[in-house]
């Protein structure tokens, strides 16, 4: 999968330059998620603009990774979602679950 | 079904690889229902996702027995509705007794079927001969 890290404004912010996320890739964004944690990463920022498509795994994915910040004090924050994917968390309230930004400025005013 | 207006048939091995090109048949065909009076874009989604989870239900179904197992899929498009069987050839699984998602303790698993019972108009699974088929109707208008 791929995926870019960068640290900006103090946040970690995981880009995923995919543009689907279903169960052939979601382990691999699992990983990479849970070893930013075990890293001390606690508080991620997820930037999800190209990302087009999503399914069941790649929503369970962001949700352990959410467990797994939230179980260490942390946080994972969603941002930049396409319409049709937002849909997916919101059909699965997973919408009151996470805090979702409509762009990576609105996320760092909010986180800071 | 010699009234489908299209037919597709895909065989795949069961390989997580393919579910981008089985959810990308179905977000096609959501282009060519000129049937269709709601929001298509949504619909293209909706197949892709549906196509998607269906098939990796078959793969997890199907593999732990044989590895070189193949997942069959088809999609038949008639005038009023479209109908999406997948084979597996698993030991199957009592559909109704999948539990809805539980929305204010969310779990990693569980929202394959979810999404399947929730976009889609009827789902059955049954066993026949020496595979299980997982049948899925959307109605068009």
């Amino acid at each position: 999968m791929n995926l870019n890290l960068e640290k900006i404004n103090g946040c970690t912010v995981l880009f995923i330059k995919e543009e689907r996320i279903d169960a052939h890739n979601s382990g691999e964004l699992k990983e990479a998620v849970l070893h930013l944690i075990e890293q001390g990463e606690v508080n991620i920022i997820v930037q999800l603009e190209h990302v087009r498509f999503i399914d069941s795994s790649g929503l369970g994915a962001l949700l352990s990774g959410y467990k797994n910040a939230a179980a260490k004090s942390g946080k994972l924050a969603l941002a930049n979602m396409q319409r049709q994917v937002l849909s997916m968390f919101e059909l699965t309230r997973l919408n009151r679950v996470f805090d979702i930004y409509a762009d990576l400025n609105e996320a760092f005013d909010s986180e800071a | 079904m010699c009234n489908s207006i299209i037919q597709v048939e895909v065989i795949i091995p069961t390989q997580t690889k393919y579910l981008d090109l089985i959810g990308s048949i179905g977000e096609h065909i959501a282009k060519e229902l000129d049937k269709f009076s709601g929001d298509r874009e949504a619909l293209a989604y909706h197949l892709n996702l549906v196509l998607t989870e269906a098939t990796i239900n078959a793969i997890k179904h199907g593999t732990l027995a044989n590895p070189n197992e193949t997942v069959r899929i088809t999609i038949n498009i008639q005038e009023n509705e479209l109908n999406i069987k997948v084979y597996d050839h698993g030991q199957g699984f009592d559909l109704e007794s999948v539990p809805l998602p539980d929305f204010d303790h969310p779990k990693e698993g569980g929202m394959g079927i979810f999404f399947i019972r929730t976009l889609m108009d009827s789902v059955t699974y049954t066993r026949q001969g020496d595979c299980n088929v997982l049948e899925i109707i959307k109605y068009l208008s």
